[in-house]
């Protein structure tokens, strides 16, 4: 079964998304994520879906609840490089996210855990 | 609907739908006549968002079927024509169905509402116990 490569760096979790998942991929990168969260003590999840053309209502919950589970579990998730096309049509489907950080790349959501971990 | 006739030389695409993996070739099916009916970027996303919904729901709650998808012409106007076609149980309140955040199948709710602000036309019919056919259109 195709899987998310998770990598971890420090005290958090980097996911890039490069294949047009279908929905047990999106389920299985949740429960992945989450035992990840755990067993490494994370502080902060960074999930990269430059190379997404299209985000739907399936993988837009899949990314609210990895979020929302993530916070429960004291790690902050921080969503980046979402194209805007995918936005606009994010946004027009309904969904807008609420809850989910995001950040304009890797970089800057580093920067920002970074800042968050220091305080 | 609007009066529109499928373009001769641009067969139409037949994606049957059984499984997870064929909404993912739906979505790429779809794409690819986007970009040959010219859509801009963000229409080709809107479609393939669209064409995603449609099929789950085709999966999910018509138990599978398929659809067909042409590249349609109007006068000048160019379009993409998807007709997702089941033969599950049928929806006995399309109403209610089309209202965001009504759901059956443990989803958000967003399927059909949300995929009918996506396209330009949306046509559905459904029949308990006979299936259910959903059309839409996006203009360019």
């Amino acid at each position: 079964m195709e899987r998310i490569p998770i990598l971890r760096m420090g005290t958090t979790l980097l996911v890039t998304i490069q294949v047009d998942m279908h929905d047990e991929i999106a389920v299985r990168l949740l429960d992945d994520l989450t035992t990840m969260v755990t067993r490494t003590a994370a502080r902060g999840v960074v999930i990269d879906i430059s190379a997404l053309d299209m985000v739907d209502s399936f993988i837009g919950r899949m990314i609210a609840d990895i979020a929302a589970t993530s916070r429960i579990l004291d790690a902050e998730t921080i969503l980046v490089g979402m194209q805007p096309a995918v936005a606009i049509t994010l946004v027009e489907l309904g969904m807008s996210l609420p809850g989910v950080r995001t950040a304009l790349d890797v970089e800057i959501a580093m920067e920002l855990l970074r800042d968050a971990g220091d305080r | 609907m609007t009066p529109a006739i499928a373009e001769p030389n641009r067969p139409a695409i037949h994606v049957d739908i059984a499984s997870n993996e064929d909404v993912v070739f739906v979505r790429q099916r779809a794409r690819e006549q986007s970009h040959r009916a010219g859509f801009s970027l963000l229409e080709t996303t809107k479609l393939v968002t669209a064409a995603s919904e449609l099929a789950r729901n085709t999966l999910e709650h018509g138990g599978g079927g398929y659809v067909d998808i042409e590249i349609i012409t109007d006068g000048i106007r160019r379009g993409v024509r998807m007709t997702f076609v089941d033969e599950g149980p049928g929806i006995p309140d399309l109403e209610q169905a089309l209202t965001d955040g009504f759901t059956t199948g443990g989803g958000l709710g967003l399927g059909l509402g949300g995929s009918r602000r996506l396209v330009n036309e949306f046509d559905i019919q459904s029949a308990v116990g006979r299936g259910t056919r959903v059309q839409v259109i996006r203009w360019k």
